[in-house]
């Protein structure tokens, strides 16, 4: 992050309460760089969508500021909504307007004058074009999913939200909708997304935020998070059964697996020390002979689980 | 001012009455033929003139009247209440366009397609009887303010409104009702007391009054009456829907 710029986004002690007096959202602070992907994970009901909502302004945030771009979004809606995509969680879209048709309201809505060329170039990236004269209920999920994302980027926005962008497309437009966000990025649009995969956020995203209970419990850069919180495990593969791990290595909690041919140290690199070298010659000292060892790292779905379960 | 906003939300909102020309144009002119068939040529026959005029050349202002309330009313509450049933909402309240722009372009289409409306009405009229317009600027300036006027009614409708219900119930128990009961077909002076009276306390009266002087130099009421009426509906219907947007009554949570 280049700390002279200004944050694209900056949200300030934002609470958000609906009408029953349900807390959505509580004391949110959050500042996002300018051509950053920031992925917010976070289980149902967590907030990340009205958190969304309130910066789109679909949701009246009850305190608190929001500013895009220097703009407050409430005094300065105009130029905050202007610069701003979204693409909404459900498949919401008109049934009996074409696809190019649609694609240029959404332009004019957004206050920009009709221009076919860039329409054009956003149905073509998405591939879409074949389908510009189709009208939008003839098309699978996955296609309509292209057309709201075609429709958020029909105003040139320089701010993107993508609010659960892949759920129920299938791999490979997966896949292609991680490629679009990467060439968007490039051109510096800044991505917020939310996502329930996690295997989106490691593979897109340069922070991770996790939302639960309308708070904001990590916002972290994703390498440096899966380095601080990632644990390692060391598998030892033995040659003879092992009724129990002996007393005298009790110290390094190793844990034995139910056939005793398997014994797991759970270390972490975070440590000036491991421990593999004394675990190594206490096996010596012990007799315990092993046949294969392989190390594994913490993914990030574990980590999620891990915070969420800490949080709730 | 977001002109591109409103140009977009009229176009769309004008392009739906093009994928549905029978239900909003074709079908309202067959109506209104038959309406001129039966109560102008067989009932109308046996009617002696109403104030001076035939009965077919009097229903011609009540029957206008009739098209473009109900039709200024089901357009604009239908164009705001669909994007609100099926989601779409989010992208009006997402973009950078002002109560008056999403006024100006959802009321806009249903007022014009009203007028529209109103005008062939005025043409197929032409067919079944000698129509005569003596103030033609007025009629325009009735027309318009009641398209205007009811679309608006028909916004707030369609914002209020959280199902098909709620949306036909209004139109069909109170406009409708009012629209028959408010001299359209007939002369208040025809009915007895005290209905006479309680006919003036029905707003729609005013409107009828006023076209059909615009018409043939008749009127129940005053004209001034009739414009002063009409721009105090108008006016209350525009702070209503100011009041829903800056409060976000069933739009934002």
């Amino acid at each position: 992050m280049n700390s002279d710029e200004k944050p694209i986004l900056r949200i300030k002690g934002l609470n958000k309460f609906y009408s029953g007096g349900f807390q959505a959202l509580k004391d949110i602070n959050l500042e996002i760089e300018k051509g950053e992907i920031v992925a917010l994970l976070g289980p149902n009901g967590a907030g990340k969508t009205t958190l969304i909502s309130v910066v789109c302004g679909i949701v009246n945030p009850s305190s608190g500021t929001v500013s895009v771009d220097g703009y407050d979004i409430i005094k300065d809606f105009r130029k905050t909504r202007s610069i701003i995509g979204l693409v909404p969680q459900e498949l919401t879209t008109d049934s009996f307007e074409t696809v190019f048709n649609t694609v240029g309201f959404s332009r004019g809505l957004f206050g920009k004058p009709p221009n076919d060329e860039h329409i054009e170039k956003v149905l073509r990236s998405l591939s879409l074009w074949n389908k510009k004269d189709d009208m939008i209920m003839t098309l699978s999920g996955g296609m309509k999913r292209r057309v709201l994302i075609a429709k958020a980027l029909s105003h040139e926005p320089t701010v993107l939200f993508l609010d659960e962008p892949t759920a129920g497309v299938d791999v490979n437009l997966r896949k292609d909708m991680w490629e679009i966000v990467h060439e968007l990025k490039a051109e510096g649009v800044t991505i917020i997304l939310t996502t329930h995969y996690i295997e989106e956020a490691e593979e897109i995203a340069d922070r991770i935020g996790v939302i639960n209970n309308g708070e904001i419990i990590l916002m972290e850069d994703k390498e440096k998070l899966m380095a601080k919180l990632g644990k390692k495990q060391l598998i030892l593969d033995l040659c003879d059964r092992l009724s129990a791990v002996p007393e005298s290595m009790a110290d390094f909690e190793l844990e034995l697996s139910d056939n005793g041919l398997q014994l797991v140290y759970t270390f972490t690199t975070q440590r000036d020390r491991t421990g593999i070298t004394a675990l190594m010659d206490d096996l010596k000292l012990e007799g315990i002979v092993f046949r294969d060892l392989n190390t594994t790292q913490s993914s990030l779905e574990e980590i999620f689980v891990n915070l969420v379960e800490e949080s709730s | 001012m977001n002109i591109y906003g409103v140009m977009a939300i009229y176009k769309f909102e004008m392009a739906r009455t093009k994928r549905t020309l029978v239900q909003s144009i074709v079908a309202p002119v067959i109506t209104t033929s038959l309406y001129f068939i039966v109560f102008g040529a067989a009932i109308g026959s046996r009617i002696d003139q109403v104030s001076g005029i035939s009965y077919g050349a009097f229903i011609v202002p009540g029957l206008i009247m009739l098209n473009l309330l109900t039709h200024s009313i089901s357009n604009a509450s239908f164009g705001i209440y669909f994007p609100k049933f099926v989601g779409t909402v989010y992208e009006m309240l997402s973009a950078p366009v002002s109560t008056l722009e999403v006024v100006l372009g959802y009321v806009g289409a249903a007022a014009s397609k009203a007028v529209i409306l109103g005008v062939i009405i005025l043409i197929t009229a032409n067919f079944f009887i000698d129509l005569k317009i003596a103030h033609p600027i007025m009629m325009m300036v009735f027309i318009l303010l009641t398209a205007v006027s009811f679309s608006l009614f028909g916004f707030i409708l369609g914002i209020w409104a959280d199902n098909f219900e709620k949306l036909s119930v209004v139109p069909m128990l109170v406009v409708t009702p009012l629209v028959f009961l408010g001299g359209s077909f007939y002369s208040t002076d025809m009915l007895p007391q005290p209905w006479q009276t309680i006919s003036h306390f029905n707003p729609v009266l005013y409107l009828v009054s006023g076209l059909r002087w615009s018409f043939y130099e008749i009127s129940e009421v005053s004209v001034m009456l009739s414009l002063a009426s009409i721009l105090v509906f108008m006016f209350a219907c525009l702070g209503v829907v100011y009041y829903l947007f800056k409060t976000g009554y069933k739009l934002r949570s």
